[in-house]
């Protein structure tokens, strides 16, 4: 397996094959949290951690799972890295654990963790899967990532909890409420597939 | 509030001011995909409230007699997308076999559903909330419902826009989604009308 292989499917899903702003895929679970920095980060966290293993989990059986019953084998082990997370999280940050409430067990029905092991993990080696899923939940990451960074910042003025803006600052509330997370993620769409269709007229 | 009132207070609340789709992002995924028409919106949104309102209550029941009393609530994530998966196969297979129309109607949706992510979320909010088993299946019932107006109107909004110059990076999924801002705005003014926890 060259090394050149494992770059390439490590930085597709950072640009060109990013699954939210390329696929629009997944957006179902997380969006709900990005209202505050700290919330998203942990819950791509808890992403990143589950399409990276249950794609090498995957891969690894890949040659015994019977293709018929292959969706349920694929939910079974997605649910168990969902179970780990969850556990995980109440033992060890149970403040965060209540704060996310059910959106971490939504991993299970994230698109993106199915999507990535139907796409790729299926018919690639274990390792290269690893890389795939991982690189894919990043490119998830990064994108709410920076959604959440303006809708706190400009939600509240904070930025990971500590005040960041003056008191001139007045908060627009509706970026922490529900429709600003819609439009946030729309603004980031449009910006990026402009840029996009610049470069492919070029 | 009392026992006969408060369900039905969980269901009016869960169609308009919690709407699971406007204000949790929940069944984001089918919502972008299926409302470039109204009729394949109705239909999808009918098996989801149908589905949703039922697995709700059948987890419901699961969940406090099957794993509680064995404490086994961590395993409510398997559990529940497997009822879900069974259950969403059982009404394939019934309806295939005594309703042709309704199965072209509704059948293709069905497989749909599974991933849909608003089903497993309402049985994750009944779970979190601590509803009754009452209270849940007017819960399911009444997020269904919201889902199904809401993709409703989303598909009509579409479909008046099909003429309309959209910006190129805007056309397809971000002006769906700015669309569904403007809802969840709309959908914001009927806060006040209940206030449930």
């Amino acid at each position: 397996m060259a090394a050149g292989m494992i770059k390439k499917t490590f930085l597709a899903p950072l640009g060109k094959d990013n699954p939210v702003f390329v696929q629009i895929l997944g957006i179902c679970s997380t969006l709900a949290v990005t209202n505050k920095l700290e919330n998203t980060m942990v819950m791509t966290l808890g992403v990143m951690f589950t399409t990276a293993l249950s794609s090498w989990t995957l891969s690894v059986m890949r040659k015994w799972i019977p293709s018929r019953i292959r969706m349920m084998v694929e939910t079974m082990i997605i649910a168990t890295y969902v179970i780990i997370v969850d556990i995980a999280l109440k033992a060890f940050y149970p403040e965060m654990w209540k704060q996310l409430g059910p959106y971490v067990g939504l991993i299970i029905t994230n698109c993106i963790v199915m999507g990535r092991i139907e796409a790729f993990a299926l018919q690639n080696k274990p390792m290269l899967s690893l890389v795939d899923g991982l690189a894919s939940g990043m490119g998830y990451a990064y994108v709410l990532l920076v959604i959440a960074f303006f809708r706190e910042l400009l939600g509240t003025g904070t930025l990971w909890g500590y005040q960041i803006l003056g008191s001139w600052w007045t908060n627009w509330s509706i970026m922490i409420m529900p429709p600003g997370g819609f439009f946030m993620l729309a603004i980031f769409i449009w910006i990026v597939r402009e840029a996009v269709f610049k470069e492919g007229t070029k | 509030m009392n026992d006969i009132l408060f369900p039905l207070a969980v269901f009016f609340a869960a169609v308009f001011t919690n709407n699971i789709l406007l204000t949790n992002y929940l069944g984001m995924c089918s919502f972008l995909s299926v409302s470039k028409e109204l009729e394949t919106s109705a239909g999808l949104g009918i098996a989801v409230t149908f589905v949703m309102a039922t697995t709700t209550a059948i987890n419901w029941v699961v969940y406090h007699f099957l794993l509680v009393p064995f404490q086994l609530e961590y395993l409510r994530f398997i559990v529940f997308i497997i009822i879900i998966a069974a259950f969403v196969q059982l009404i394939e297979m019934v309806i295939e076999r005594y309703s042709e129309g309704l199965y072209f109607a509704l059948g293709i949706f069905l497989p749909l559903i599974t991933v849909n992510c608003a089903i497993l979320g309402a049985s994750l909010f009944m779970v979190i909330r601590e509803y009754s088993f009452m209270t849940s299946f007017f819960f399911g019932f009444g997020s269904g419902l919201g889902w199904l107006i809401a993709i409703l109107a989303m598909a009509g909004i579409r479909q008046r826009l099909r003429t309309a110059k959209i910006p190129l990076g805007l056309d397809g999924p971000g002006i769906s989604l700015i669309i569904a801002g403007f809802m969840a705005m709309a959908f914001m003014g009927f806060n006040g009308m209940i206030t449930i926890s």
